[in-house]
């Protein structure tokens, strides 16, 4: 199975070294050439020596995408920083490159929860973090 | 007619104060502090503070009534969404998305986002518009109504060239509607005899420019 995980930050990275140690085919695209090391990170060797694939481009330059194995895909996830672009490059993987699981963080609660009602995938950190905050601070002592 | 700008740079600015002054209602909505404090000392009221791309702040500008939404920020992610919430969400009834890397304009078609304009396209077709070499220039496509409006230069000794309108061996779906000439422009009828150094307009349905364009074209081929 191909994962595409576009954004490398501490999310991105952690789930694509996760993946690659559970035995799938992970392939990373970050603009920023300097993001590698987050992969290299705890690894005895690099990235690349580990088996994982790294690609800089911009997540809406499909060449990018494609040079990062947008086509073969089985699993697609949007994890930059911004959540425009997470929103608007999923709905790419989605509706042009047909990737059959598209997932998307997506920070904003509201936009998270409309975006799920029409088809994505949305995993909003922040959510999870209101729900656990006010269980923790509403819970009887 | 309510409008809502997504974004005080110099277009949203501009088209705010166009559309105030003839007397529609407008809300711009900026999300840089600085900007919006510097807007707002000529728009009040008409300028709102936030982020377009969140559901809170466009409902806030009243989006659920607007008739038109427009989305100038630059970032096209950001106009993209904003109008796709606006059409998908609020049922916008229109919608214009401002393209600002006209390679995304493929992205902003995917997710249906029309019109989208983008300057540097509107630029180029000026100048190719002003380039004599030039051989065919599309002046207008009504995608909607899948037309388009094509401008030839009719060459020395092309098919075309001496013939009368009726004559020119043309593709149904397609009709000559204007030829300029000597600097100025007529209608022609079936019996206007096309000269070489003649601009000719087509009106036409799309995909016909490679069967039209060899019979005004000296060698058969594009001169572009």
């Amino acid at each position: 199975m191909l994962i595409l995980i576009v954004g490398a930050g501490r999310v991105g990275s952690a789930v694509a070294k996760q993946a690659l140690e559970a035995g799938h085919e992970v392939s990373v695209l970050d603009q920023d050439p300097l993001s590698h090391e987050q992969l290299d990170k705890d690894l005895v060797d690099t990235w690349e020596d580990a088996g994982g694939r790294f690609t800089v481009g911009t997540a809406l330059e499909v060449d990018a995408l494609v040079e990062a194995g947008i086509e073969q895909a089985d699993v697609f996830i949007a994890a930059t920083r911004g959540d425009n672009t997470n929103l608007v490059v999923s709905q790419i993987a989605q509706k042009r490159f047909n990737v059959p699981r598209v997932i998307v963080r997506v920070a904003d609660p509201a936009r998270a929860a409309w975006y799920a009602e029409q088809g994505l995938q949305t995993i909003c950190p922040t959510q999870h973090a209101i729900d656990l905050v006010a269980q923790a601070a509403m819970s009887p002592a | 007619m309510y409008v809502i700008i997504a974004g005080a740079g110099k277009v949203g600015w501009n088209l705010a104060r166009e559309l105030l002054s003839k007397e529609h209602e407008v809300t711009l909505i900026e999300d840089d502090r600085r900007r919006y404090l510097v807007v707002e000392q000529e728009l009040e009221h008409a300028v709102q503070y936030g982020d377009a791309t969140e559901l809170w702040v466009l409902e806030r500008a009243g989006i659920q009534r607007a008739d038109l939404v427009i989305a100038v920020t630059g970032d096209d992610e950001d106009n993209m969404l904003i109008c796709q919430m606006a059409k998908e969400k609020y049922l916008t009834q229109r919608i214009v998305a401002r393209v600002n890397n006209p390679r995304n304009l493929q992205h902003f078609k995917l997710l249906g986002i029309q019109p989208a304009v983008s300057a540097t396209d509107l630029i180029l077709r000026l100048i190719e518009h002003e380039v004599p070499q030039y051989g065919l220039v599309q002046l207008l496509a009504l995608e909607g109504e899948r037309l388009e409006i094509i401008e030839l230069e009719v060459v020395q000794g092309a098919p075309a060239a001496g013939l009368r309108v009726e004559e020119v061996p043309l593709p149904d779906g397609c009709l000559i509607i204007s030829v300029l000439r000597d600097g100025g422009g007529f209608v022609p009828k079936s019996d206007t005899v096309i000269e070489a150094g003649d601009e000719v307009l087509l009106i036409l349905d799309p995909g016909l420019e490679s069967a039209i364009t060899p019979q005004f074209t000296q060698s058969g081929a594009a001169a572009a």
